[in-house]
């Protein structure tokens, strides 16, 4: 756990460049600089996509890893930011959107779908474990059914089509490069968001209320309330994910949140590891390669593409068959491994 | 004997905690038929004590005489099954844990409760934001926020400035029953339960253990469970003998220790 207490002289600025590690700065130029040498269904098609779920998963990790809570309903979250955005703002059935402008409906989104997600919270932190799971996949299956049952608001099983991005700066947001910066731009700052807040006092009092709720009670915190408010934050950031994915795909029905979909973003944070907030992105990239290059690997060894899902499955019980931590635990575990293997006076391998 | 180098309750804290005093009146704790059934089990049954401000009280009893129990039921861990608990006149029997602390009670547990994970610094960090207003706080602690100052100040108290940083899982016994005593001090505490706080120390850890629940000031009141008992005697002005759930002998620790049923019970036949 991260140290929160300052030992040392504060930080005299947010730009820290220089505390920044090399594999880092490696890491940011080579996504900065993609655009050069990928093409654009890469960019658009895994990068982007990547992004966005990382997005979802991680605001599941800040839950499971920071809190202790496994909750199901982020993807339903996620994909109620983007039914507000096709019936606030425009869309191509017009009959229901209501056409408002951007600054009007891109807010309002994220708040109806944190208030959603609050809710939904603030009745999940009042169990435990298996409880949560059942109740938040509970609530996420009502509102597939909802959504795919209620014509007057969310059309019903078509859903919505046609739902772009708005052209701010006159760029065509839905462009291959546009959306590639536009995501990528969000997967970084929800990433510095979550990083910050885990160095908070309510970062630190969530990790604490995680490890051990009744000593939480016991030094004066509001163990359900500091819950509930994790869940407030958490579907701020899937709610920016959701409206990322409806522009991406132009459209939102009840598939969007569907059962496996919803399971599909706990898979996500699972395979990348919920220890650290990198986990869900590295989840969502080995996700989406898996998703989009599995009915070519199935057809290359005589199977039906469309059981795209069992090599996605595969891959799962793969990683998790070797690290219950994810490919985070992979990478901790080699770490260890390094540096047990290190020489203890000459700091070399032995 | 050694007194703490750091004043434990800081003025501030102390007019906190007389400001929350002020308005109450009579005991600091008052247990009246206090009860608490599991199913059929009584774990305590009709007890009724009362404790005055600044009062150090021992609770003495074999073990199953329903000493935790009975601070469970105050802290609020467990609701009472009847009767009723209140902390400076202030009705708190149905109050959830973290109000109670609020209120000015602290506890320390028998088995420590701490974050293994964290450093001592990060967990008495915990404790002094804990009774403070900045819970939810999104802006990150810096060295001059009034917590750092207030945490750094109790974990130099509790004589564990050295291991300040040391993450908690590798500190000894002895120095987590130091580390829940300074969780046990930090806002401003009013009334503070003591759960076996010298057990497993070593007989030097007794004697600081002794020197820093002798140098709490005096508006702080405790209650302090504890089977040593050369450390419970020496630190209580009066004693609350429990068997089997119900309050059996209360008296000056004296008058306990001369007490023939207490000595049969207790001490043993032959003791004295």
């Amino acid at each position: 756990m991260a140290d929160v207490l300052p030992t040392v002289a504060p930080r005299k600025s947010l730009l820290a460049l220089e505390r920044i590690p090399a594999p880092v700065w490696v890491l940011g130029l080579l996504l900065l600089a993609m655009p050069a040498f990928a093409s654009n269904f890469v960019l658009f098609q895994i990068f982007g996509w990547s992004f966005i779920l990382g997005m979802i998963a991680l605001s599941l990790m800040v839950l499971a890893g920071y809190g202790g809570m496994v909750s199901l309903i982020q993807m339903t979250v996620a994909a109620l930011a983007g039914y507000v955005v096709a019936i606030l703002g425009t869309s191509g059935v017009t009959q229901i959107s209501l056409g408002w402008p951007w600054w009007l409906y891109i807010p309002l989104a994220i708040l109806i779908a944190t208030v959603f997600g609050t809710l939904v919270g603030a009745l999940g932190v009042r169990t435990e474990g298996i409880y949560t799971i059942m109740i938040t996949l509970a609530i996420a299956a009502a509102f597939f059914y909802f959504t795919r049952q209620n014509y007057g608001i969310f059309n019903g099983y078509t859903g919505f089509n046609n739902v772009i991005p708005p052209a701010w700066f006159g760029v065509d947001w839905r462009q291959a490069v546009p959306f590639y910066y536009m995501t990528l731009a969000c997967a970084v700052l929800s990433y510095l968001a979550v990083m910050w807040m885990s160095r908070t006092p309510f970062g630190l009092a969530l990790q604490g209320v995680r490890d051990n709720p009744r000593r939480m009670a016991a030094l004066g915190f509001s163990v359900t309330a500091h819950r509930i408010v994790a869940y407030t934050f958490a579907s701020a950031i899937a709610a920016v994910g959701g409206i990322l994915l409806v522009w991406q795909n132009a459209q939102v029905t009840p598939g969007t949140a569907g059962i496996p979909q919803v399971i599909d973003i706990l898979v996500i944070a699972v395979v990348g590891g919920l220890k650290r907030p990198i986990g869900p992105f590295i989840g969502a990239l080995i996700y989406a390669i898996l998703s989009v290059f599995a009915s070519d690997i199935l057809h290359a060894i005589g199977m039906s593409g469309e059981r795209f899902k069992l090599v996605v499955g595969l891959g799962f019980l793969a990683v998790v068959g070797f690290s219950p931590d994810g490919v985070l635990g992979l990478w901790d575990k080699y770490q260890a491994r390094r540096e047990a293997n290190r020489d203890p006076l000459l700091g070399g391998g032995r | 004997m050694a007194q703490p180098r750091t004043a434990i309750v800081r003025t501030a804290d102390r007019s906190a905690a007389e400001r929350l005093g002020s308005v109450s009146t009579g005991n600091a704790l008052e247990l009246r038929g206090v009860t608490k059934l599991f199913g059929a089990l009584a774990a305590i049954s009709d007890v009724t004590i009362s404790v005055r401000p600044g009062e150090r009280r021992a609770v003495l009893g074999s073990n199953g005489a329903g000493k935790t129990t009975l601070f469970n039921c105050v802290t609020g861990d467990f609701l009472p099954t009847s009767g009723t608990i209140r902390l400076f006149g202030e009705d708190l029997t149905n109050f959830p844990a973290h109000e109670r602390i609020r209120r000015g009670l602290r506890r320390t547990y028998q088995i420590s409760l701490l974050f293994g994970g964290m450093t001592v610094a990060d967990n008495v960090y915990l404790a002094c934001l804990g009774v403070s207003r900045g819970r939810f706080s999104l802006l990150r602690p810096r060295p001059s926020d009034a917590i750092v100052a207030r945490a750094h100040e109790l974990i130099e108290a509790v004589h564990l400035t050295r291991a300040r940083d040391t993450l908690v899982s590798a500190l000894s016994y002895g120095q987590q029953r130091q580390l829940e005593i300074a969780l046990a001090l930090a806002g401003a505490p009013r009334f503070i339960l003591f759960d076996e706080p010298a057990a497993g120390l070593s007989p030097t850890e007794r004697s600081e253990l002794v020197a820093i629940l002798s140098g709490l000031p005096d508006h702080i009141g405790y209650i302090i469970i504890e089977h040593d008992m050369d450390v419970a005697l020496r630190v209580a002005e009066s004693v609350t003998m429990m068997h089997n759930g119900r309050v059996f002998k209360e008296g000056t620790p004296e008058e306990i220790e001369n007490d023939a049923e207490v000595q049969e019970l207790y001490l043993g036949g032959g003791h004295g």
